[in-house]
């Protein structure tokens, strides 16, 4: 496919959003645009796989911003993951969305699907930036767009999380992204990415690099890294379809995707692993993993208890980032996919449980598995899958992760690794157990069911994605060839 | 014919609005005189473009006045550095006349309306003729011109604290007027000359006496009170406060700008940097107050409770960026000066519409006043946000280019602090332009007749027009960033 494409798939969820506004007086179309939009969208991004994977770079620039700074679309692996990714479980979430607004009677329900294409737009245009003048204008149009989504209920509670979101969002954004990339403007002369990275050459000693990697991983608050991980739950009081797609998939993945494609564009693998720059940056990450899975135990609601597991898991990927080692890379990027599908399915069991029950907290969910089977059963398969527990898709990225610390000579992190999936098992497995083997409590009404039909079935091709992840992994080593073992 | 009327360009663009305002007087009607004053304004508006293109081609324009040659007569000086300046100020008051129709009509009593349009026409010819003219004195006259019209646009305001707030303007200001005149004079006594490019010449020979320095304290101090430059400040929130909309649209986006032109030109072109910056210490004396300015501004602005005056104490703020940008006398400091005279122009122009817009829905502009407008007025309240997203310096917006290019400035030269100051300035900012967004959006209205009204067309027109252009600046700012760039070039190469 010609790379004329790459402007266009980003523009198609935007145009398209102009024409959910207009049909917005019919729901089933309204809809049924977004989720042929998503379709369309997954079906033009997988146009290209066969190219990238054969070692293709397409690239397409529009115009010239500044003197030297284009706005520039370029494909490579990585961003090909996860714009497949964010636009698959677009046209899912569209779906169960459609269930969840409905069955709760939700307002602005027109501006909500709007809002939802626009920051998929946003989100492709981060996967297909070609350079960092580019990456950041959809960053910031990301944050935006799902403002409005965070603060749908328009009351006390979500105009205070709207702050605490778009204070940390754009503080980290304009106050570290900004002065980081003016600094590898003055530093290198350029701001695209390349392979190979572009600090090699650009006399930048260990600390100066360590600074600036900080500054900038720092500046992609998206990535959710402590301390500036209080806006993830803070978007919580959106609509659960919002946590679901924004704060599990799109939004999340586009800051540690951003944080891998700094590591290998920017920086570059080897220099980060000569200098060790990153290396601070690894034990912030690790600090992470740890101190999220330990307040995760802490929260009885629901989907605070999933945030903090996505803080957690966030960092990850950045471990795999800031490891410096090409399997770590791989690691990484395959944990975009793994958690992206485990986490989406928690969010939307959530949303479940919230349609069908009412019901917030984990304590409130004793003995509800009888009447939701496949709803705690799919929430049970997806957290074997973060777990790492085989036959999940989740055990391949923890693999991927775990050899490459051995590679770069990390055992700590690998002891990391080993022991957030103990947590895991602590705060995931917590929910199907009382889900199942508690007694209900008294109040609880005999005649719950499962949520209407259009919440249950994506939250079933979800789980059964992390099953299929496990048994099937090679699309994803395949297109990550360049980072895999030989 | 034609080729006679190009080459009378130059001086036709002071000399329209000089005319049309007299015409106005004499036919003594609101919507006559509107008619004038819109015609004028696009006329220079196109003049000034043609002028842009021709000095685009062909290198700077001088036009001597009267066919006395300089230094003994009057030259008007065209490059691309005033060109920049005349653009952004033809093309304020082009769109400014779609949107005063509606909202002078509201704000001005009809049997007065007439004088507001001749005053509105004078204002626009003093500040083509600062920015156009090659001779000091003749400078003075024309900053004279468009103070006193101001005073007057400023003192038409509803309410009566206008009058006061004129007042307080016209004491400043004629101040800074008389600081700038004994400046010029002190190089005249020196030098023996008031064309711009013979003092140049003629300085270095006597640079060295205090007299000299003294006309440069003069003139700094007296460009600085008006525009505004912290400790000079404290006439602009309440003139811009209490100033009829349109005229805090036009006097936010232009004057203020041509006051920065003019130091810039006296600095650079007449004194030269190496003189300035290099033998005396002005850069280190503007830094420290541009950065007061950029943070004292903002938080200022934080507490604020009225929308007008929210958005004057940024003004002050954002004065502080251009005067930072220009202190550093670099190539790429210049350019982010230059960048930032235009864009902040066109973004705190469309700011000022929208408080206008709600001030014509409302008859009052306290946040409170505005809360939960964001649904009665979806198309104005939009307007607020991208114009306010671009004072913050969100990128694909003009502000997020001058932002850019002003870090770039300072990290070049190795001033961390200064990068620092300039993000947490637009921090700041984020904080005063999300309560207002907040009020519109969040906020039950304060009387709940539930109905949807929006502002006229015009004004909603003219608002999204200036947005319009902010955004496109942010996405393809390469034109205005050559143009900012050789003029940056030309400023330094003829001070060196």
């Amino acid at each position: 496919m010609t790379a004329l494409w790459l402007p266009l798939l980003v523009a198609l969820p935007a145009v398209m959003s102009l024409v959910v506004a207009v049909s917005g007086r019919w729901p089933n179309l309204r809809e049924g645009v977004s989720v042929a939009t998503a379709l369309a969208l997954l079906a033009g991004i997988a146009g290209f796989i066969g190219d990238v994977t054969a070692g293709a770079r397409p690239s397409f620039t529009l115009f010239e911003i500044l003197p030297g700074a284009s706005l520039t679309f370029t494909l490579e692996p990585i961003g090909l993951l996860f714009a497949m990714i964010a636009s698959g479980l677009w046209s899912l979430t569209t779906v169960y969305a459609a269930g969840y607004m409905r069955g709760n009677a939700e307002h602005a329900q027109t501006r909500f699907f709007v809002c939802f294409a626009l920051a998929i737009s946003a989100a492709i245009g981060i996967a297909f930036a070609g350079n960092l003048m580019t990456l950041f204008i959809f960053y910031e149009m990301l944050t935006l767009s799902t403002y409005p989504l965070v603060t749908h209920h328009g009351d006390a509670e979500s105009r205070d999380g709207g702050r605490v979101y778009l204070g940390i969002l754009l503080t980290t954004s304009i106050g570290f992204f900004l002065p980081a990339t003016v600094a590898t403007w003055l530093l290198t002369g350029s701001i695209t990415f390349t392979d190979g990275g572009l600090m090699a050459g650009s006399g930048l000693g260990a600390l100066g690099a360590g600074l600036l990697y900080a500054l900038f991983l720092y500046g992609t608050g998206k990535a959710a890294l402590m301390p500036f991980h209080r806006w993830l739950p803070a978007a919580m009081v959106a609509p659960t379809p919002v946590s679901a797609l924004l704060h599990a998939v799109a939004v999340v993945k586009a800051g540690v995707f951003i944080v891998l494609k700094l590591t290998v564009y920017v920086f570059g693998v080897d220099f980060l692993a000569e200098t060790g720059a990153s290396q601070p940056m690894m034990w912030i990450a690790t600090i992470t993993v740890l101190g999220a899975s330990l307040i995760a135990m802490t929260k009885d609601n629901l989907k605070a208890r999933l945030a903090y597991s996505t803080v957690s898991q966030l960092s990850y990927i950045v471990l795999g980032a800031t490891m410096a080692s090409s399997l770590g890379i791989l690691g990484g990027s395959m944990h975009i996919a793994m958690h992206a599908f485990a986490k989406i399915t928690l969010f939307f069991c959530a949303g479940a449980i919230y349609t069908a029950t009412h019901r917030k907290n984990v304590s409130d969910l004793d003995g509800l598995g009888y009447a939701m089977p496949i709803t705690f059963s799919a929430f049970f398969i997806a957290s074997l899958s973060l777990i790492g527990i085989p036959p999940m898709g989740g055990i391949w990225s923890k693999w991927y992760l775990m050899e490459g610390a051995a590679d770069a000579g990390h055992i700590a992190i690998i002891l990391v690794l080993s022991l957030s999936s103990l947590l895991n098992i602590v705060y995931l497995l917590e929910i199907p157990t009382r889900a199942f083997f508690h007694n209900p409590r008294p109040d609880t009404p005999r005649n719950w069911q499962e949520a209407p039909w259009a919440c249950v079935i994506p939250l079933s091709i979800t789980a059964a994605g992390c099953i299929v992840w496990f048994l099937y992994p090679l699309p994803f080593t395949a297109l990550l060839s360049p980072w895999a073992p030989q | 014919m034609i080729t006679q009327f190009l080459s009378q360009m130059p001086v036709l663009l002071v000399v329209l609005p000089l005319l049309a305002a007299p015409v106005c007087v004499i036919v003594h009607r609101a919507a006559p005189s509107w008619f004038i004053y819109a015609l004028t304004s696009w006329a220079c508006f196109a003049i000034a473009f043609l002028l842009f293109v021709q000095v685009r081609i062909g290198g700077p324009i001088s036009y001597v006045l009267g066919g006395w040659p300089p230094p003994f007569g009057i030259e008007l000086r065209l490059d691309a550095l005033n060109m920049l300046v005349v653009l952004l100020v033809t093309g304020i008051a082009a769109i400014a006349s779609i949107y005063a129709r509606a909202s002078i009509a509201a704000e001005i009593p009809r049997e007065r309306a007439y004088l507001f349009y001749a005053a509105l026409l004078l204002c626009l010819c003093g500040l083509l003729g600062i920015s156009i003219t090659g001779d000091a004195f003749n400078l003075f006259v024309f900053l004279e011109i468009s103070s006193l019209s101001s005073y007057s646009l400023i003192a038409m305001g509803a309410k009566r604290r206008a009058l006061l707030s004129a007042f307080q303007y016209l004491i400043m200001g004629t101040i800074g007027g008389t600081f700038l005149l004994i400046g010029i004079g002190f190089l005249y006594m020196m030098t023996g000359s008031l064309n711009m490019a013979d003092i140049a010449d003629r300085l270095p020979a006597v640079s060295d006496t205090r007299t000299v320095e003294a006309g440069l304290a003069f003139i700094v101090i007296g460009l600085s009170l008006k525009f505004a430059l912290f400790p000079l400040h404290i006439w602009l929130p309440n003139a811009y406060t209490y100033a009829p909309s349109a005229v805090s649209a036009f006097i936010a986006a232009t004057a203020t700008k041509v006051a920065v032109y003019a130091l810039i030109r006296f600095l650079f072109t007449v004194f030269g940097a190496a003189y300035a910056f290099g033998q005396l210490p002005l850069g280190e004396v503007l830094m420290v107050l541009a950065v007061v300015a950029m943070l004292s501004g903002s938080v200022a602005a934080i507490f604020q409770t009225d929308v007008k005056r929210l958005l004057a104490w940024s003004s002050v703020a954002q004065m502080g960026y251009i005067v930072l940008g220009l202190s550093m006398a670099s190539a790429t400091g210049l350019t982010a000066a230059l960048a930032h005279i235009v864009n902040h122009g066109i973004i705190k122009g469309a700011l000022f519409m929208v408080a206008g817009a709600l001030f014509w829905r409302m008859r009052a502009i306290s946040i409170n006043d505005v809360a939960g407008l964001g649904r009665r007025m979806p198309l104005t309240a939009a307007a607020f946000v991208v114009a306010g997203l671009a004072l913050i310096g969100v990128p694909a917006t003009g502000g997020f280019i001058s932002k850019w290019l002003l870090l770039e400035a300072v990290m070049e030269d190795a001033h961390y602090g200064l990068a620092a100051a300039i993000l947490v300035s637009s921090l700041l900012s984020v904080i005063y332009i999300g309560r207002v967004v907040e009020a519109l959006y969040f906020r039950d209205p304060a009387d709940n007749d539930g109905k949807t009204a929006e502002a006229p067309v015009s004004m909603v027109a003219a608002t999204w027009v200036l947005v319009g252009a902010s955004v496109a600046l942010g996405l393809y700012a390469s034109p205005l960033v050559e143009t900012a760039e050789r003029a940056a070039a030309g400023l330094l190469g003829s001070g060196a």
